[in-house]
């Protein structure tokens, strides 16, 4: 069913086109360099429109993201850089009343292919919502639910690769004497590290986040930025932030939003001190948004 | 007025005075229950009345009451007492009403004698003579209470091993017999001989005459010993030892001998079958049936509710349709319970029972198996009753669990089922915890149903017995509700029998209670375990 959902609209991309920045504002991309090259990009977006119902969210988006980096989105709340970060494990597809055109590839797997199973996908691509959400389960139970649901019912490895998810995700230490304990008893902070190891024990290749921190006290927050860097050797990370500090802090590659349009996408580094755009700037520096 | 209103302070009073009304009424029914219902089992002291014109009455008094004067305003108010004279085979009737101003004297002789008896109810009256083999051994009061008590104890134990004969030993033959008689009719419709099935009918017919050599013998030896009593006036009766089931002297006895005498016939009524219609003995048929009933109905209920509730939240695309069904379900509530009865007669009994019996037990018809009222019909039929309670209440725990729980578990690569029988599931517990408990509630007290669908006055079997296969579905059963019903209404002593309907109503509210406990305290341990921790 989720399947019929998110394909039924859906129009094969013509060609492979360049990698562009700013593909929704022509007028004021003109006279800039259009493509941003990403080393080993490991996600391709093409022409990627969708709509909610009669609502269009996302106009036209062409992007890649590359392996191992930070990437993160960032724009006014409903610019739709959540809807974009839950189209790359088809998360939206639980919405009735979609419609997407256009194409996503990981590797060589067009995702919006028919065919292709959304839990597949899922195990993936992990994703670390806005909110912590741990199951109202132990610790164990709740990092070892992953592999649990893809089959792996040995115990031996599911002890093995709790504690390597635990590890990663930099709880182990705090939690290792604990592990038969509720969730739930954990901080705000831990819940969220909680989440982010239980995403990696199905060991992904993609980890989207979504605000991870827009709940969390500044020392919680410090400690899942660090983390992230640990994680970026391994993962392509995907993170959605409305807060401009964290975005320049801890990604590699930015993404401005504004509208469903992609206005501007470069190396973070370049975007912060010369946005190629007069908008870009205006959002960085707080003048609206 | 205007200032008093917007502090709010009459809504308060309001919303007070609800909760105040609907309490009173609440622990105002509760104590009728229990102030009638708890002293049923004190034995209360025997008055000798004396009257006017001579004559005497024994007994206990059980009510007092002003006598109607209807058109004189002012005359002098006269009251009446009700006294439990006992001796129904001697004088027609238990109860018996006197005025105040017909009495002459009342006394509280020491050596008056309460019998509980097996027939006939209470005797109220004196020992006169004890005799063994028609030569007395005691007589006067005292000795022949000295001498009886002892040989009491032999006589109700001579009792209940001619009881445990009858009843299990050659209920067990009887039933045996039937089941072979069943083979052999078998036999014969599919045209086999049966000759070797005859053979163990006779050898069973033989086992049976043995027994009956054995109650011949006992009920010899339970002749022996009688006891010859007098009433207050002068009437003799000659009783069986072993007809009596407790003797007491009221009178003579401290506080601490009557409760004794409390706590026996509590455990009496607790566990024995019930006597003289019901209104003597003990309900633990009816407590049995009725935990029994409930619990196959709950066996039956929960996956179903639960699974249509499931559908309806989970599965079914939110729209006209199901909010539809969703009303419908809501209003199958509202239907009335002997509907549901008819139905379960209809549908259960007739079409499934009567299918059951054509296909399964085709050689004991035209005397149907399962084609008749039932402990399995019944709590299917309660089941239907209670199902719309379980499916509003799953559906309210359902939509409960947070959404971000499904999301995680869903981005995990988890399907719609895993994340709803691993993680949805457990999280809607309460909420299904709370159906079961309103559903038990509400199959414990119905009765209407139930009266056509398999309860019946006095069952001679309990639904589960040591004979094979141990439970028997098709088994008619006794229910507390429907004990009240009978005992209240349709009983032909319903004096004698008014106190039992309060026990017996208290029996019931305390086990709804009880298992409701079960359930809640399930439901709590649930809910702390599942609380979100406050950051």
């Amino acid at each position: 069913m989720e399947n019929r959902a998110a394909t039924a609209g859906r129009k094969t991309p013509d060609e492979a086109r360049p990698l562009v920045t700013g593909s929704g504002a022509p007028a004021e991309a003109s006279g800039l360099p259009e493509v941003v090259d990403v080393p080993s990009p490991l996600i391709k977006l093409r022409n990627l429109v969708f709509h909610y119902g009669a609502v269009e969210a996302l106009k036209d988006i062409s992007l890649d993201i590359p392996r191992c980096q930070v990437t993160a989105f960032i724009g006014p709340s409903g610019c739709g850089k959540s809807t974009l970060l839950r189209c790359l494990n088809r998360m939206n597809d639980l919405i009735e009343g979609i419609r997407i055109q256009g194409s996503i590839h990981i590797g060589d797997l067009d995702i919006y292919a028919p065919g292709v199973d959304p839990t597949a996908l899922r195990k993936r691509v992990g994703m670390v919502f806005q909110r912590s959400n741990p199951f109202p389960k132990s610790i164990f139970e709740n990092v070892a639910y992953g592999p649990r649901i893809h089959g792996n019912r040995n115990r031996t490895d599911l002890v093995g690769i709790v504690e390597k998810s635990l590890t990663r995700a930099g709880l182990w230490e705090e939690v290792k004497d604990r592990l038969t304990h509720s969730a739930l008893e954990l901080s705000g902070g831990q819940q969220q590290r909680l989440c982010i190891a239980r995403a990696l024990a199905v060991d992904p290749e993609v980890l989207l986040m979504d605000e991870p921190c827009s709940a969390l006290d500044p020392v919680s927050t410090a400690r899942i930025e660090e983390l992230l860097f640990e994680l970026k050797k391994q993962y392509a990370i995907v993170i959605v932030t409305h807060n401009m500090q964290q975005a320049g802090r801890v990604s590699d590659y930015t993404a401005f939003l504004l509208e469903g349009r992609l206005v501007e996408y470069s190396p973070t580094e370049r975007m912060f001190t010369k946005p190629a755009l007069k908008k870009t700037e205006d959002y960085i520096t707080g003048r609206f948004g | 007025m205007k200032n008093l209103s917007r502090r709010g302070e009459p809504y308060i009073w309001i919303t007070g005075g609800a909760l105040a009304v609907s309490l009173v009424m609440t622990l105002g029914l509760i104590l009728l229950i229990l102030v009638n219902g708890m002293g049923v089992f004190w034995p209360s002291e025997m008055v000798k009345v004396t009257l006017k014109d001579g004559a005497v009455a024994l007994g206990m008094v059980r009510n007092e009451e002003t006598i109607p004067t209807p058109g004189e305003a002012d005359a002098p108010v006269k009251h009446r007492i009700q006294l439990q004279v006992g001796n129904r085979d001697l004088y027609g009737q238990d109860f018996r009403w006197i005025d105040e101003d017909a009495i002459q004297g009342r006394e509280i002789p020491t050596e008056a004698i309460l019998l509980e008896r097996r027939e006939w109810g209470h005797f109220c009256g004196f020992l006169k003579e004890l005799r063994v083999d028609g030569t007395a051994i005691a007589s006067g009061p005292e000795a022949v209470w000295r001498e009886m008590v002892p040989k009491l104890a032999l006589a109700q134990r001579l009792w209940n091993q001619l009881r445990a004969i009858e009843k299990d030993d050659m209920g067990d033959i009887s039933r045996r017999q039937e089941s072979l008689r069943l083979k052999v009719r078998r036999r014969q419709i599919d045209g086999q001989p049966a000759d070797d099935l005859e053979a163990k009918i006779a050898a069973l017919r033989e086992e049976f005459n043995l027994k009956s050599e054995e109650i011949k013998k006992l009920r010899a030896e339970m002749e022996r010993s009688r006891v010859i009593l007098t009433t207050v006036d002068g009437k003799e009766k000659d009783l069986l030892l072993a007809e009596v089931v407790r003797a007491l002297r009221p009178n003579t006895m401290g506080f601490f001998g009557k409760s004794g005498i409390y706590a026996g016939r509590v455990w009496e009524f607790l566990w024995d079958e019930p006597r003289e219609s019901n209104t003597e003995g003990g309900v633990f048929p009816a407590i049995f049936g009725t935990v029994m009933m409930v619990f196959i109905m709950t066996l039956a209920v929960v996956p179903l509710g639960v699974l249509a509730a499931l559908y309806l939240r989970e599965y079914a695309r939110q729209g006209p349709l199901v909010r539809a069904v969703r009303i419908a379900v809501n209003n199958l509530a509202g239907v009335p319970s002997i509907v549901f009865g008819v139905f379960g007669l209809g549908f259960f009994i007739y079409f499934v029972g009567g299918s059951i019996d054509r296909i399964f037990f085709p050689e004991a018809l035209p005397s149907p198996t399962y084609g008749t009222g039932g402990i399995l019909w019944a709590s299917l039929t309660m089941a239907l009753l209670t199902v719309p309670v379980v499916i509003v209440a799953t559906e309210e725990g359902l939509a409960a669990v947070p959404r971000d729980y499904r999301n995680g578990s869903l981005a995990l690569g988890a399907n719609k089922f895993e994340t709803t029988w691993r993680i949805v599931l457990p999280n809607a517990m309460p909420g299904i915890l709370t159906g079961v408990i309103l559903a038990m509630a509400r199959a414990a007290g119905e009765v209407a149903p139930l009266m056509i669908t398999g309860v019946i006055k006095l069952a001679p079997t309990l639904p589960v017995d040591g004979l094979f296969p141990f439970v028997h579905f098709e088994r008619k059963f006794m229910h507390l509700g429907f004990h009240i019903y009978d005992v209240g209404f349709q009983s032909p002593n319903v004096e004698a029998a008014r106190p039992m309907v309060y026990t017996t109503t208290f029996l019931l509210l305390v086990i709804v209670v009880g298992l409701n406990l079960v359930a809640i305290t399930a439901r709590n341990r649930l809910r702390a375990k599942l609380r979100s921790s406050t950051f």
